[in-house]
C-alpha cells in the first residue's frame, strides 16, 4: 500500500462544518485514525466523536503529531487551507474540495514547488488501503484489501471500477481519486512511481478521461519505467470538444484532449485498455492470470 | 463562462488595452445611432455570438457609408450564422458590434492560457495572426512565441520585451506593446478569465498596436467574486434545457442521440454515454445529478431529459457511496408520480444498499427495467430503443 498505511495520523481541516463532521464519523468507522480537526476559532472544543479541534494546522500537529491533512474547507477557502497544511510540513494533504478557482491553484502549485509535502486532489473522492484506512468520502465496504492499485481521475467511476475488481475477488492495495480539476497535485506518474516501488501491489488499474494530456505522458513514461501490468479506461469518448464535461479539467479544447488520442497512446505504450467501462475488472483479471 | 467580443472589449477598456471605438446594438437604429457617433469614414458591422469563424459566415461587413450600415446592420440581425464553431444549426445573431473601420499594416497573435502542464498562465504570440491558431500550433509550431508567468511576480519586462520583439514590433511599437500586454495581462489576472485570445491583435497604418477582435472565457469557479463580469453572461447563447438545469444545480449537456440519461458523477456519466454508443445506441445527453440526488433533483433531472423530444428511452445509472440507492429509488419512484414519462426507463442501481433499492422499484408496481451491472443496463437500454 502507498500514501496512507498504519502510520497515518489523520487531521480534518474544516471538521465542524457538514460535510466534514459526517465524513469524520465514517472515516472512523472504518478504522482511520483520526487524531484531530481544525476550524479556525472553534478551538478547544471536541467533536461527537472525541476529536480536538483546534485553529491551526500547526497547533493541531504540535499537539497531536498528525502527517496527513484531509480537507473539507468551501471552495473560496480550501486554497488557503492547503497552504496551511503544506507550511505545517504535513507528508500528505488530501483536498476534497470542488470548485477551487483556477488561479487559486496556481498560486498553490508555486507555493509547493521544493516542498516535501504530497498533495492529492482537489476535487477528489481521496485515498483509500483497504483493511488499513480510508481518507475521503468513498464507500468503504465496496473496496477488498488486495495487490492491485487504482489510480483515477474521477470519482463514482472508480468505485464503478473497485465494485468490477472485488467481485472477481481481486483486492486492492491503495486506490487514489486524483481529482477533475486541470491543477491537481499528485498526477498518474507521481502515483505510479509509489507503486513502482510498492512490494504490496502487482498490477495498477488507470483511469483517465478528457481534457489536457496526463494519460498520454504517463503512458509514455510507463513504457520506459513501470515494470508491472496498467490496465486503463478513457472516459469520454463520446463527449463533443469544446464542453466542459463536469469536472472543471474534462474538455476537450484546440483539438486536444480526447479519449482517442489517449487510447492509443496508452495502447502504443503496451497498456491493456479496456474499451468499455463495464470490462475493467474483466481486463484485469486476464491481465493477472498471464 | 463565455462572453460577447464587445463585451471583452468593454474590460478591455477599463483595464487600457487598445481597442478601436465602437459599441454594442441591438437594432437597426441603433446600429446606425453608434456609427453617427463614431465620425468615421469606414464603419465595421460585426455579429456577436459565442463563436468563432463570423467573418467566413458573413457576420462581418465593412460599411462605407450609413447606408451600407443600415444595409448590413439589417441584413446580419436576426441572420443564422453557421461556423465551424456552432454546429450545424448555427446561431441567430441578436446583438452587433459597429466599430470604425482601423487601417490594417499587419496582422498579429496574442493569447494567455493555462498550461496544466507547468500549472502555470502562459502569454502566447505569433505573427501569423489572422489564421486558425490551432492550426499554426500543429503545423508550424516555431511561430508560436511563448513565455510563462510566474504565479505572484506576474508578467515581467523581459518576458515582454521577448514577446514584442518576436512579434517583429519596431521602434516607438516596442513600448506600446509592452505596454499593451502589461494591461492585458492586468485585464486576465484581475478578472480570473481561464483564456484571452486577440485573433488578429494588429499594427495599424499609423503604427499603433490595437486588439481588433477579442475573446475571453471566465473561470465557472471564480465566478463567485466577480458579480461584474456574472452581469454579461447571455442566457439566449446557451442551450435552453441547460439553462434550465443549471438553475437546479444540475450538470446538463444536450447531444444530438435519443438515450438520455441520469448518472451521479462526471466521470461515471461520461463512461455511461460511453458504453450506450459501444452498444449500439446514441447517448441524448450527460447529466451529472451530483452527489445528493434526492426526489427533487431526480424529479427535474426527468423533466430535462424528457423536454428533449429525440429522448425514446431513459438510462439511470447510480453508484450509491454516501448516497444510499434506496434513498435513490425512492426518489426515482416519486419522481415518475409527479413527472410524466412514456419511455422505457432502465435502472441501475449499484453500492450502498443496492437491494433495498431494486425492492423498492420491484414493488412500486411501475413499468421500470432493472438492471445489476452497467453493461446490462446498457443491453437493455440499447434493446428497448429498437423495439
Amino acid at each position: 500500500m502507498i500514501l496512507i498505511n498504519d502510520d497515518t495520523k489523520l487531521v480534518v481541516q474544516g471538521i465542524t462544518g457538514g460535510e466534514g463532521s459526517f465524513h469524520t464519523a465514517q472515516m472512523i468507522e472504518y478504522g482511520t485514525r483520526v487524531v484531530a480537526g481544525v476550524t479556525p476559532g472553534k478551538g478547544g472544543q471536541t467533536t461527537e466523536q472525541g476529536v480536538p479541534v483546534f485553529n491551526t494546522v500547526q497547533e493541531a500537529k504540535d499537539k497531536t503529531g498528525v502527517n496527513t491533512s484531509v480537507i473539507f474547507v468551501p471552495p473560496p477557502f480550501a486554497a488557503d487551507a492547503i497552504m496551511e497544511a503544506v507550511d505545517a510540513g504535513l507528508d500528505l494533504v488530501i483536498c476534497i474540495t470542488e470548485g477551487i478557482p483556477t488561479a487559486d491553484m496556481v498560486k498553490v502549485h508555486d507555493f509547493m514547488s521544493g516542498k516535501h509535502t504530497r498533495l492529492v486532489g482537489p476535487n477528489c473522492p481521496g485515498v483509500i488501503s483497504p483493511g488499513s484506512g480510508k481518507v475521503g468520502i468513498m464507500p468503504g465496504f465496496i473496496h477488498e484489501k488486495g495487490t492491485v492499485g487504482v489510480i483515477s481521475r474521477s470519482g463514482t467511476l472508480t468505485y464503478e471500477a473497485v465494485h468490477q475488481l472485488s467481485s472477481r475477488g481481486i483486492g486492492q492495495s491503495t486506490c487514489i481519486g486524483i481529482g477533475g480539476d486541470p491543477i491537481i497535485g499528485s498526477n498518474f506518474i507521481d502515483l505510479l512511481t509509489l507503486f513502482n516501488e510498492d512490494p504490496g501491489t502487482d498490477a495498477v488499474v488507470m483511469i483517465g478521461e478528457i481534457g489536457g494530456t496526463a494519460e498520454e505522458e504517463a503512458a509514455a513514461w510507463a513504457q520506459d519505467n513501470f515494470n508491472k501490468p496498467i490496465v486503463a479506461f478513457i472516459a469520454g469518448t463520446t463527449a463533443p470538444p469544446g464542453r466542459r464535461m463536469g469536472h472543471a479539467g474534462a474538455i476537450i479544447s484546440g483539438g486536444k484532449g480526447t479519449a482517442a488520442d489517449k487510447i492509443a497512446a496508452l495502447k502504443a505504450a503496451g497498456i491493456a485498455v479496456s474499451e468499455s467501462p463495464a470490462g475493467i475488472g474483466e481486463l484485469m483479471e486476464k491481465v493477472l492470470k498471464k | 463562462m463565455n462572453i460577447h467580443e464587445y463585451q471583452a472589449k468593454e474590460i478591455f477598456r477599463k483595464y487600457n488595452v487598445p481597442v478601436p471605438n465602437g459599441g454594442v446594438a441591438f437594432s437597426v437604429d441603433e446600429a446606425l445611432k453608434v456609427a453617427e457617433a463614431l465620425d468615421a469614414k469606414i464603419y465595421v458591422v460585426k455579429a456577436q455570438i459565442h463563436a468563432g469563424g463570423r467573418g467566413k459566415a458573413g457576420g462581418v461587413k465593412i460599411a462605407k457609408s450609413m447606408d451600407e450600415v443600415r444595409s448590413y446592420a439589417d441584413d446580419i440581425l436576426g441572420a443564422t450564422l453557421v461556423t465551424h464553431q456552432t454546429g450545424p444549426e448555427g446561431k441567430t445573431v441578436a446583438r452587433l458590434l459597429i466599430e470604425e473601420g482601423i487601417d490594417i499594416a499587419r496582422e498579429l497573435y496574442m493569447g494567455i492560457v493555462l498550461d496544466r502542464q507547468s500549472g502555470r498562465f502562459v502569454f502566447m504570440v505569433s505573427t501569423e495572426g489572422g489564421m486558425e491558431i490551432e492550426k499554426v500550433a500543429e503545423e508550424t509550431p516555431e511561430k508560436i512565441v511563448k513565455e510563462w508567468i510566474e504565479p505572484g511576480i506576474g508578467l515581467q519586462g523581459f518576458q515582454a520585451r521577448k514577446l514584442a520583439f518576436a512579434l517583429g514590433l519596431e521602434g516607438v511599437q516596442v513600448n506600446q506593446g509592452l505596454k499593451f500586454m502589461f494591461a492585458l495581462w492586468d485585464a486576465f489576472n484581475a478578472s480570473d478569465a481561464s483564456l484571452v485570445e486577440i485573433n488578429p491583435l494588429v499594427v495599424t497604418g499609423s503604427g499603433d498596436v490595437m486588439a481588433l477582435d477579442a475573446k475571453m472565457n471566465f473561470d465557472d469557479n471564480a465566478l463567485f467574486r466577480h458579480s461584474d463580469i456574472l452581469e454579461f453572461r447571455d442566457l439566449s447563447e446557451e442551450e435552453p434545457s441547460e439553462v434550465e438545469a443549471s438553475k437546479y444545480n444540475l450538470n446538463y449537456i444536450k447531444l444530438d442521440g435519443n438515450v438520455g440519461c441520469m448518472v451521479n458523477g462526471a466521470g461515471l456519466a461520461m463512461g455511461t454515454m460511453d458504453i450506450i454508443k459501444l452498444y449500439g445506441g446514441e447517448p441524448a445527453n450527460f447529466l451529472d445529478v451530483g452527489g445528493v440526488a434526492n426526489p427533487d433533483t431526480v424529479a427535474n433531472g426527468f423533466r430535462i431529459i424528457m423536454s428533449d423530444e429525440n429522448v425514446k428511452a431513459v438510462l439511470i445509472n447510480i453508484f450509491g457511496g454516501i448516497v444510499r440507492c434506496d434513498r435513490i429509488a425512492q426518489g426515482i419512484v416519486q419522481a415518475l408520480t409527479a413527472v410524466q414519462v412514456d419511455v422505457p426507463v432502465v435502472v441501475r442501481l449499484a453500492g450502498t444498499n443496492a437491494k433495498e433499492g431494486a425492492q423498492i422499484l420491484a414493488e412500486s408496481k411501475m413499468d421500470f427495467i432493472v438492471a445489476t451491472s452497467l453493461a446490462e443496463a446498457a443491453e437493455k437500454v440499447t434493446a428497448a430503443i429498437k423495439e
